[in-house]
């Protein structure tokens, strides 16, 4: 294997997957053109907006569950866990009456507590990411439901507590461009978790980690306590997702959640990241989530039923898998 | 014209290697065929185009005469021809006769499978094995010798008329193996042909007809076992390589201790083991297969730490529990199987190169500086001369023996004095091979402390300023750089209910034989 003659340059794409990034990018691109063509609904200052902010709850939590299935592993349990930091801040917010920061404060520190949590189950006592998750997954949906007595906490209380994602900072600053704060907070949380993954000791070790564990380990890497770090940031990152879809709804709805974790990692897969691991890319992961809101928005602007918006995100997923099936295996 | 098999100057090229040139080799019915060479003579090669794996570059096959292709393991079966590989492949979780017939299975209507006629037929092919059976037993409470009985009894069950064993009896006790042979011998007498893989010359001669060595891809030749002498054979399988280059043995009388193990014990793996390794040493280790010479590397390591005993580093004592704290000790390691524990394939060298010191090229905010590592990572791909076109090319596109120096540079990198090598030449080219070869002097020369496992002992005898042998968990003695093969072999088959190393006398066949099974191991 001298391969002197298929070399890969890995200097201009970035590591792995770019070539699944650059589809992806032309899917959405072709996507966004046909439904401009099919309905003149579509391509509207107010109708990108609509799609931009439908994306930030999902984008926000793909972003994070790229890092752990990047390391090789998968967390089942972001949705609910997006749900139970809502309720917690809820009950910051709204019952405890606390200040606003306190309650942002709570979100994203119970998320990043929970993630350690799955984390240890991981790293320490050995269970397979699937089977933990599954199980955090259960608990926290259990959680959020006991926590709130099923009812859903309100933030009518709280005021600023709507602009968080409803509100435009830049819109603001400049009136012509109300891009909503939920994009914007999308798009620093993407660009925060790529610089991570591409400049700093974590994201190498992310990428190692699912690359080869054991040789990560047999480096004198201490990899169990990388890995719990790797799902305490993802954790975090949930709840921000926690904030952004409280925000939205204005209230914590407790028996939300179940069915996000397969969108964002279904946005994760059509992006190009490696469910084996070692490889992916945040940029994907955006086009992937972008890919599926367009979808949902653009059949429902042409107004296709809702029924058939799903059959055909589910194709996208296994279309955009066998693309990448595909070029690997002429890649060789 | 009686011949089961002749292939005919099958030649093999893997990239970067010469695997088989222009190989002959033949089997006749009921012969036991032994084939004998070292680590990556090629042996496993040969049996593989064989058996359908590999498709030969060059040369022919024929079968009862008649040149056929195998273009898959499938084709090879239908022929008649069986492997049993060292790693045996059974499902675990079925039993004896589903392990049997799985993708044949006898039907019944509605796809239903038809169990009864299995074990009846599975019970038949054991009676005509003699072997007492039941198979209706899962796979998994079957020790490893019962389990290879069921390997067999797969292969005949395709009807197969020429057997491949690679290695059968690496892990059978004394009665199992005898077990093993009256089946062979029976197979034989039906006019089965076996082909015989093994290290252990004494096997060799109870059992087979006729050997073959092979030595570097090539056939070296081809003779009657019961006439030829265990010591030509040996002669024959190592080629010059024993007298290539003598070891250069430097005066470390002064030279302080880096390592010192007192009295090391794991499981039933390690026991008791003190030495003493100075800097500049590079202290090799022998020993037969399981003597435990990888588990000690380990336990040192961290990666299975030991039960019992003393670590000292520059004569200091350490704890050592996990590989980081052997890492912050300043020993690295080194694996046989680079693949699997040294690199991660799928990054660049630079990264892998970075690997164990990335915090130290990482700002307060974790951000690594890119900039400095790039010019680190190409001045030990110069250092060392790894042959890459630049350090962003993934290591998984790099020959062995270049990854094998992308591992060392990690170590260089994190400033490790005290390097444990695992067999630092499996699967490296003979040219590589001279490369690391010197590669490790220079590394003793520059005050580095270098133990070097290898079950090669030619490799063992060229590198070693002092050899340690171990059997069976134990170190049996320590000797001077230069010792001969007898000595070394006098310690590696001291076992200790044979009382140490007077039961194989000098000029017995057995030296020979167990110095081949170091040889070859």
């Amino acid at each position: 294997m001298t391969g002197q003659g298929k070399t890969m340059d890995v200097r201009q794409l970035g590591r792995g997957g770019a070539q699944q990034k650059l589809w992806a990018f032309a899917s959405l691109i072709v996507l966004v053109i046909g439904f401009s063509l099919a309905s003149p609904n579509f391509f509207q200052v107010s109708n990108i907006m609509a799609i931009l902010q439908a994306t930030s709850v999902n984008g926000v939590l793909a972003v994070g569950v790229t890092l752990i299935i990047i390391t090789g592993g998968i967390d089942l349990s972001i949705g609910t866990l997006m749900t139970f930091c809502a309720v917690m801040t809820g009950v910051v917010l709204t019952w405890a009456g606390m200040p606003l920061l306190l309650g942002v404060l709570t979100s994203i520190g119970t998320g990043a507590l929970c993630g350690l949590v799955s984390g240890s189950f991981v790293a320490k006592m050995k269970i397979p990411p699937f089977i933990a998750t599954l199980g955090m997954m259960l608990m926290l949906k259990g959680l959020s439901l006991i926590v709130t007595g099923t009812k859903p906490i309100y933030f009518n209380d709280t005021p600023g507590f709507s602009q968080i994602a409803q509100g435009s900072l830049i819109g603001t600053l400049i009136p012509a461009f109300p891009v909503p704060n939920g994009v914007l907070i999308l798009f620093v949380v993407a660009g925060v978790v790529a610089w991570i993954l591409g400049r700093t000791v974590l994201g190498r070790y992310t990428f190692a980690l699912g690359s080869n564990e054991e040789a990560v380990r047999l480096s004198g890497v201490n990899t169990d306590a990388w890995k719990m770090a790797i799902y305490a940031l993802a954790g975090g990152i949930c709840g921000i997702a926690g904030l952004l879809i409280a925000s939205r709804l204005n209230s914590a709805q407790p028996a939300l959640g179940l069915g996000y974790e397969l969108e964002a990692i279904a946005a994760v897969v059509i992006g190009g990241t490696s469910l084996a691991g070692g490889r992916g890319t945040i940029l994907g992961t955006l086009i992937g989530a972008l890919i599926m809101s367009v979808l949902t928005n653009g059949l429902r602007v042409m107004s296709v039923a809702p029924e058939w918006q799903t059959v055909v995100t589910g194709a996208i997923i296994v279309a955009a898998v066998y693309a990448d099936q595909l070029r690997r295996g002429k890649a060789g | 014209m009686n011949e089961l098999v002749r292939m005919q100057a099958v030649d093999k090229r893997f990239p970067g290697v010469h695997a088989l040139k222009a190989v002959d080799f033949d089997l006749r019915p009921g012969e036991v065929h032994a084939l004998m060479g070292e680590n990556g003579a090629g042996k496993s090669t040969l049996m593989k185009c064989l058996s359908g794996v590999y498709q030969p570059d060059g040369g022919r096959i024929l079968i009862d005469g008649a040149e056929v292709a195998l273009p898959s393991p499938r084709a090879a079966q239908a022929l008649g021809i069986g492997i049993i590989h060292q790693e045996l492949a059974l499902m675990r979780d079925l039993n004896v006769a589903q392990n049997i017939w799985i993708g044949r299975e006898p039907r019944l209507s509605f796809g239903r499978i038809d169990e009864a006629r299995q074990n009846a037929d599975a019970q038949a092919i054991f009676q005509a094995m003699n072997v007492a059976m039941d198979p209706r037993m899962p796979v998994s409470g079957l020790t490893i010798a019962r389990q290879q009985m069921v390997e067999i009894a797969k292969a005949l069950s395709h009807r197969s008329r020429v057997l491949i064993m690679d290695e059968p009896t690496a892990a059978l006790n004394d009665s199992e193996i005898a077990e093993l042979f009256t089946i062979i011998r029976k197979l034989r007498s039906e006019g089965v042909g076996i082909i015989y893989i093994s290290h252990k010359m004494e096997e060799i001669r109870q059992i087979s007809d006729r050997v073959t060595v092979m030595r570097d891809g090539a056939h070296v030749g081809t003779v009657e076992a019961a006439e030829t002498p265990i010591a030509k054979i040996i002669s024959m399988m190592v080629g010059r390589e024993l007298t290539d280059e003598a070891v250069q043995v430097p005066d470390l009388s002064a030279a302080e201790p880096a390592l010192e193990l007192r009295g090391l014990c794991r499981g039933r793996e390690l026991k008791d083991i003190s030495f003493v390794l100075k800097k500049g040493e590079i202290l090799g280790f022998a020993g037969l297969m399981g003597a435990g010479r990888t588990e000690l590397a380990r336990a040192i390591f961290g990666a299975e730490p030991p039960d019992r005993g003393e670590i000292r580093v520059h004569d200091r004592p350490v704890t050592i529990r996990t590989p980081s704290d052997a890492v912050r000790a300043g020993i690295g390691y080194l694996s046989e199987d680079r693949k699997h524990y040294g690199l991660a394939l799928g990054m660049d060298v630079r990264a892998n190169i970075a690997l164990a010191s990335l915090p130290r090229f990482a700002d307060r905010l974790g951000r690594i500086d890119e900039s400095r590592l790039a010019v680190i990572a190409r001045d030990y791909i110069d250092r060392l001369s790894i042959r890459t076109p630049h350090d962003r090319q993934e290591v998984r596109l790099l020959s062995g023996g270049n990854q094998q120096k992308v591992v060392i540079a990690k170590w260089l990198l994190r400033d490790c004095d005290i390097l444990i090598f695992d067999e630092p030449t499996r699967g490296i080219d003979v040219g590589a091979k001279a490369e690391i070869y010197r590669l490790l002097n220079e590394l003793a020369a520059s005050g580095k402390a270098i133990i070097v496992i290898s079950s090669e002992l030619p490799e063992v005898l060229r590198l070693s300023h002092r050899i340690a042998v171990m059997c069976e968990g134990r170190l049996t003695g320590i000797l001077p750089g230069g010792a001969s093969q007898e000595q070394i072999m006098a310690l590696a088959t001291a076992r200790d209910s044979r009382g140490g190393a007077g039961s194989n006398g000098a000029g017995s066949n057995g030296t020979g034989a167990d110095m081949a099974k170091a040889g070859v191991a």
